[in-house]
């Protein structure tokens, strides 16, 4: 077992630009659920979006890579538009099916041979960041911050991927302390009292989708950007629940908890993920007596992570709605109800 | 007091009778679930200035009738006006808009929202509700000003000024009763529609309450309000209207309906006290499935 | 639900439709040392019938990284035959040429682009499924009785499934996402007791559905009622069930593996033609079940004393409980129901065409869009919906590419809820 390795990993990844994509999506999801109480279930369906808008802007259609990030943002808008306006009047079970079924249609969409010449198919598209990339200040080569090493090229995405996550963090603590804040948290808590003081309900849900969906957009960018290659595979269903993970281990309905939330997740599966490994490499299961000696193959270790995380979200769910950090005492108040 | 003492004098006391100057009229408001007819009012007017009684055995269709008048449920069929102005199909948050405000038989406190911020979530027309208001504070920090002021006034109206910063969740039912009540006035409404507004709240408290309702009134508000406490409604309603099996059976002073023999039978018709018998869950049951068999039926025309 | 399990059995002995054995499992990977994709490329003329089968020749594979670079490309040989070494393990792309085909042979749109991962010292299986270039002569509209007949097959298999989730929406509120994972672990439980353990798939299917029905009930013993009588909100309660989804999905992929695998009964069937339509028996037995154990849902609801139950509840929660009902007896009742028709219609499906570790994941989508359509949290509607929802995506074939057929049903579930969002059996809901 190399456990230098294992801490190397998990904490590289935990600050690394894998953690800005989980940190972005959950502080979107943090706008819809933590403060509107909408249950986005296709955070995914955002993220595809900012991805492949950058991609197929760039890559397909040779536009310019700027004009795509806005045009990204502004399809972000669309989609949530669209999602909006047959759900929103609706329970809120609607809108989680809705999306759902969204994240899955754009994902096949996108992997389909018909449209393989804009899309690229299932093989997905690759190298459309180059004038992002262009711009980078810091030169090339790993540059190592104790533990932890990262390329040139992520300490980048890095710089710019935080300073994101950083301006949607401010955003959202000054939109939260007004009385916009007031409104989509009542909102949150029951609408009818809401609608009942004269405040349109549908105008403000429809609002804070949006928000959400664009910032789960950015994450999207910064997902395909880092890897400069975008395959529709990687946009499974699974993702959006990774940030509601993240987000509910932080502290949904709080500033700061889809930040920590994406750190500490991040960290947490890429050190079980690694500790996994390891133990499969070194034959170390093997030993143990009683295991079976096939339990668990190189092969499975993803899936073996995915469960984790599924078992992780209920246990959560269930036990610590706050998330590791929160206050039991706003649990109790809404368990009263 | 003295307006208000008098503009019943003349007034029918039939089912539907005109108003003097009526605020809210309503005239062929129907609304059905599957087979069951909820609401089926003919006409009623509410008097101006007025503390109007809505009284009515349980399942009588009062709370249905009040989602209708504010846009919280759609009618089969029928037309109503507020001030004058129709607002029959206009959503919720309009008619709030308008000045018609009312609060819920099963009170909705924002549980996890501060007293204060309840409150202050009544105020109407704040700036800092708009999006990219909201980003810049010096647009809107002197009406919050404002809107704190008054809220804290009315809480110490209804004596909740020392639950200021509590969660309201942490309430007790009959406080939030109250916080609900003191939210709905933050909304300077014209006429407020209280659904049971003295359910759970003590007797002690109850009277001071009263004192506030009569007060709304002295300002020139409009009161309708639900209640099945027949001295609570003695003691404050200038008016009172009857309401049973979805339709309006007898109108007038308080004193006029406890004297109307339709009204005794109403209420002593529906009564049900005593635990159920198993013949009797039956027969729900039964009840049930006939109300499912109805509205299947009804499904298969559309 | 015992009743639909007999009633499934004595219907399969009489079937005993031609059912051949199943095929040979495939040989393990042959390589020793490094990593390899090895695939076999046999144009099955459209048939099952080994004896036409035609190796395809000199065909081009490239494969590619996920980054698209090219890492190794070759040929088949005579037999058909590629077999590639890689660098390394990982994720690679591997691309049919597909102007290297022989003249008359096709791919499914999409087919020729694999994406695949190795491992270790493994070799890949690149597994193509060739076919007849769609022929010009057949016009579409030849094709409608054709799909009209695999619709009301498919919407009828979605129905059952649906039925559960529909009527566990209805009682609870709960909006259960796991219910695909319910459909697939039906389906894997037959598998195994069929393949694995050699029981005919007319025990094994009843054995599978009271398995389902248990593990139904179960997790609402263990971890449903639970949450309700904690209080815990349906919001909390849907995210706990796509936790579930999330985990169950992934164990199954564990337990089953990746690839999609068929029973060893009714498999290979001989087609014929019934004038405009072509069908093998099976596809008569499915139908036949299927409308058996929709009648049997129907009648349960209708006439016994737990569905009236249920349907009071569903209708008026508080009044059926403050009526004398015991509400938890009855959603557990309703859970083991669901949880039985659900692998029901996931054995039905794997009957059909064949089962993964996700199918009823995809299911699930295609189930919504139908409680949807038909009005969430009613049986009926379920039905309704569901059956509406499968014949669209048969038929749409006619105008949309079939690897997009699953979207146009997800379409119709928007368009639903933005002219009739209580569906066409659905009622506005209450406010107090
Ligand atoms: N959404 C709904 N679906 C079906 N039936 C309903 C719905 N809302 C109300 N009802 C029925 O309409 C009738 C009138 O109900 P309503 O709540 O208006 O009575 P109420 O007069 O307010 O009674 P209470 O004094 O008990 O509050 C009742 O029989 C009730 O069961
Ligand atoms: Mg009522």
């Amino acid at each position: 077992m190399d456990w230098r390795l294992i801490f190397d990993t998990a904490l590289t990844q935990g600050f690394g630009p894998q953690a800005i994509v989980v940190a972005l999506a959950a502080i979107g999801l943090n706008v819809q659920f933590g403060y509107a109480g909408l249950l986005n279930f296709g955070q995914v369906a955002f993220l595809a979006v900012g991805a492949y808008s950058i991609a197929m802007g760039v890559d397909t259609f040779g536009l310019n890579f700027w004009l795509c990030v806005f045009l990204a943002l502004l399809s972000a808008v669309v989609l949530a538009l669209l999602l909006g306006f047959p759900t929103l009047r609706l329970r809120t079970d609607y809108l989680a099916i809705v999306t759902i079924a969204a994240g899955e249609i754009i994902r096949l969409v996108l992997r389909a041979g018909s449209y393989r010449g804009t899309t690229g198919g299932a093989a997905g598209i690759q190298n459309f960041a180059d004038d992002f990339f262009e711009i980078n200040p810091f030169p090339r080569g790993s540059n190592g911050i104790g533990f932890v090493d990262y390329s040139s090229s992520d300490l980048w995405v890095m710089t710019v991927g935080w300073g994101l996550v950083a301006a949607s963090c401010l955003m959202i603590f000054l939109l939260i302390r007004s009385p916009w804040g007031r409104v989509v948290k009542a909102i949150r808590e029951d609408e009818d009292a809401v609608r009942s003081l004269g405040k349109n309900v549908y105008l403000y849900k429809m609002q804070a989708l949006i928000l959400g969906g664009v910032i789960g957009a950015v994450g999207g960018m910064i997902f395909a950007i880092d890897r400069q290659s975008i395959v529709p595979d990687s946009l499974g269903t699974q993702r959006t629940f990774f940030a509601y993970t993240a987000l509910i281990l932080g502290g949904s309905g709080r500033v700061g908890g889809p930040v920590v939330g994406a750190i500490v997740f991040t960290f947490l599966t890429a050190f079980t993920d690694t500790t996994l490994r390891e133990l499969v490499e070194n034959n170390i299961l093997d030993k143990i007596p009683l295991l079976p000696s096939d339990l668990l193959v190189a092969n499975e270790v993803g899936i073996a992570v995915q469960i984790l995380v599924g078992l992780g979200l209920m246990a959560l769910m269930i036990f610590r709605p706050q998330g590791i950090f929160g206050d039991k005492r706003e649990v109790a108040i809404s368990a009263r109800r | 007091m003295p307006v208000a003492d008098t503009w019943m004098e003349p007034v029918e006391r039939t089912p539907g009778c005109s108003k003097p100057d009526p605020i809210l009229v309503a005239d062929g408001v129907r609304r059905t679930f599957g087979g069951l007819t909820a609401v089926d009012v003919g006409h009623v007017e509410v008097q101006r200035g007025s503390i109007t009684a809505l009284i009515g055995p349980n399942g009588a269709g009062k709370t249905t009738f009040f989602n209708l008048l504010t846009g919280f449920d759609e009618p089969d069929e029928g037309t109503w006006t507020f001030d004058g102005a129709s607002v029959a199909g206009i959503p919720a948050h309009k008619v709030a808009r308008r000045g018609m405000v009312r609060t819920f038989q099963l009170t909705k406190s924002l549980a996890r929202l501060s007293v204060l911020e309840n409150m202050k979530l009544g105020a109407t027309a704040q700036r800092g509700e708009g999006f990219f208001a909201a980003l810049a504070r010096p647009l809107w920090s002197a009406q919050e000003k404002d809107v704190t002021e008054r809220a804290d006034e009315l809480l110490v109206r209804f004596k909740l000024d020392h639950m200021r910063g509590e969660f309201a969740g942490e309430l007790s039912g009959g406080q939030r009763k109250l916080l609900e009540m003191a939210r709905a006035l933050m909304v300077q409404p014209q006429m407020v529609m209280l659904d049971e507004p003295m359910a759970g709240v003590n007797p002690a408290l109850t009277q001071s309450l009263l004192e506030h309702v009569k007060a709304l009134r002295d300002d020139g508000m409009t009161v309708l309000f639900v209640e099945h406490d027949m001295d609570v409604v003695h003691d404050i309603s200038d008016w009172v209207v009857v309401m049973a099996e979805g339709k309006i059976i007898a109108e007038g002073t308080a004193d006029d309906i406890s004297t109307n023999s339709l009204v005794i039978d109403a209420y002593l018709g529906s009564h049900h006290d005593a635990p159920l018998t198993e013949a009797e869950v039956q027969a729900q049951l039964a009840e049930a499935e006939a109300a499912i068999a109805i509205e299947e039926g009804r499904a298969d025309d559309v | 639900m015992l009743l639909l399990a007999l009633l499934f059995a004595t219907i399969g002995v009489l079937a005993g439709g031609p059912n051949a054995s199943a095929e040979a499992a495939a040989p393990s990977g042959t390589s020793e040392g490094g990593e390899g994709v090895r695939g076999t490329f046999i144009d099955k003329k459209g048939t099952r019938a080994p004896g036409d089968d035609v190796p395809l020749v000199d065909v081009e594979v490239v494969i590619t990284t996920t980054a698209g670079d090219e890492v190794v490309s070759g040929t088949t040989d005579e037999e058909g035959i590629i077999e590639l070494e890689l660098p390394s393990p990982g994720e690679y792309i591997a691309t049919v040429q597909l102007d290297t085909l022989p003249e008359g042979v096709g791919l499914a749109e999409g087919a020729e682009v694999r994406p695949f991962s190795v491992d270790p010292n493994d070799t890949f299986r690149l597994n193509i499924q060739f076919g007849q270039r769609e022929r010009e002569t057949s016009t579409k509209l030849d094709q409608l009785p054709q799909l009209v007949f695999k619709g009301v097959q498919f919407g009828l298999i979605i129905a059952i499934c649906a039925v559960g989730l529909s009527i566990i929406n209805g009682t609870t509120g709960l909006v259960n996402f796991s219910h695909g994972e319910h459909v697939t672990w039906g389906a894997v439980a037959a598998w195994f007791l069929n393949v694995d353990h050699g029981i005919h798939l007319v025990i094994a299917a009843p054995l599978a559905i009271l398995i389902g029905a248990a593990t139904g009930a179960l997790t609402d013993m263990i971890l449903w009622r639970r949450l309700r009588n904690r209080g815990v909100s349906l919001l909390a309660m849907m995210i706990v069930s796509i936790g579930l989804s999330l985990a169950a999905r992934n164990v199954l992929q564990v337990v089953f593996g990746e690839t999609t695998k068929a029973f060893r009964d009714f498999n290979i069937q001989i087609g014929h033609d019934y004038g405009p339509i072509t069908a093998v028996p099976k596809d008569f037995w499915l139908i036949g079940i299927a409308i058996l154990a929709l009648v049997g849902v129907a009648s349960t609801l209708q006439y016994t004393r737990i569905g009236k139950a249920t349907r009071a509840i569903a209708d008026n929660p508080d009044l059926a409980a403050s009526s004398g009902i015991d509400v938890n007896r009855v959603v557990l009742f309703v859970w083991a129901a669901g949880g039985g028709l659900a692998a029901l219609g996931g054995i039905l499906f794997a009957v059909g065409e064949r089962v993964q570790f996700d199918t009823g994941f995809k299911l699930l989508l295609l189930m919504f869009a139908g409680i949807t359509l038909g009005g969430l949290g009613t049986a009926y509607g379920a039905l309704v919906g569901s059956f509406v929802v499968g014949m669209l995506i048969q038929t749409s074939a006619l105008i949309i590419p079939t690897e997009l057929k699953n979207v146009g049903a997800l379409v119709v579930l928007i368009l639903v809820l933005l002219v009739r969002p209580q569906g066409i059996l659905g009622r506005a809901e209450r406010i107090g």
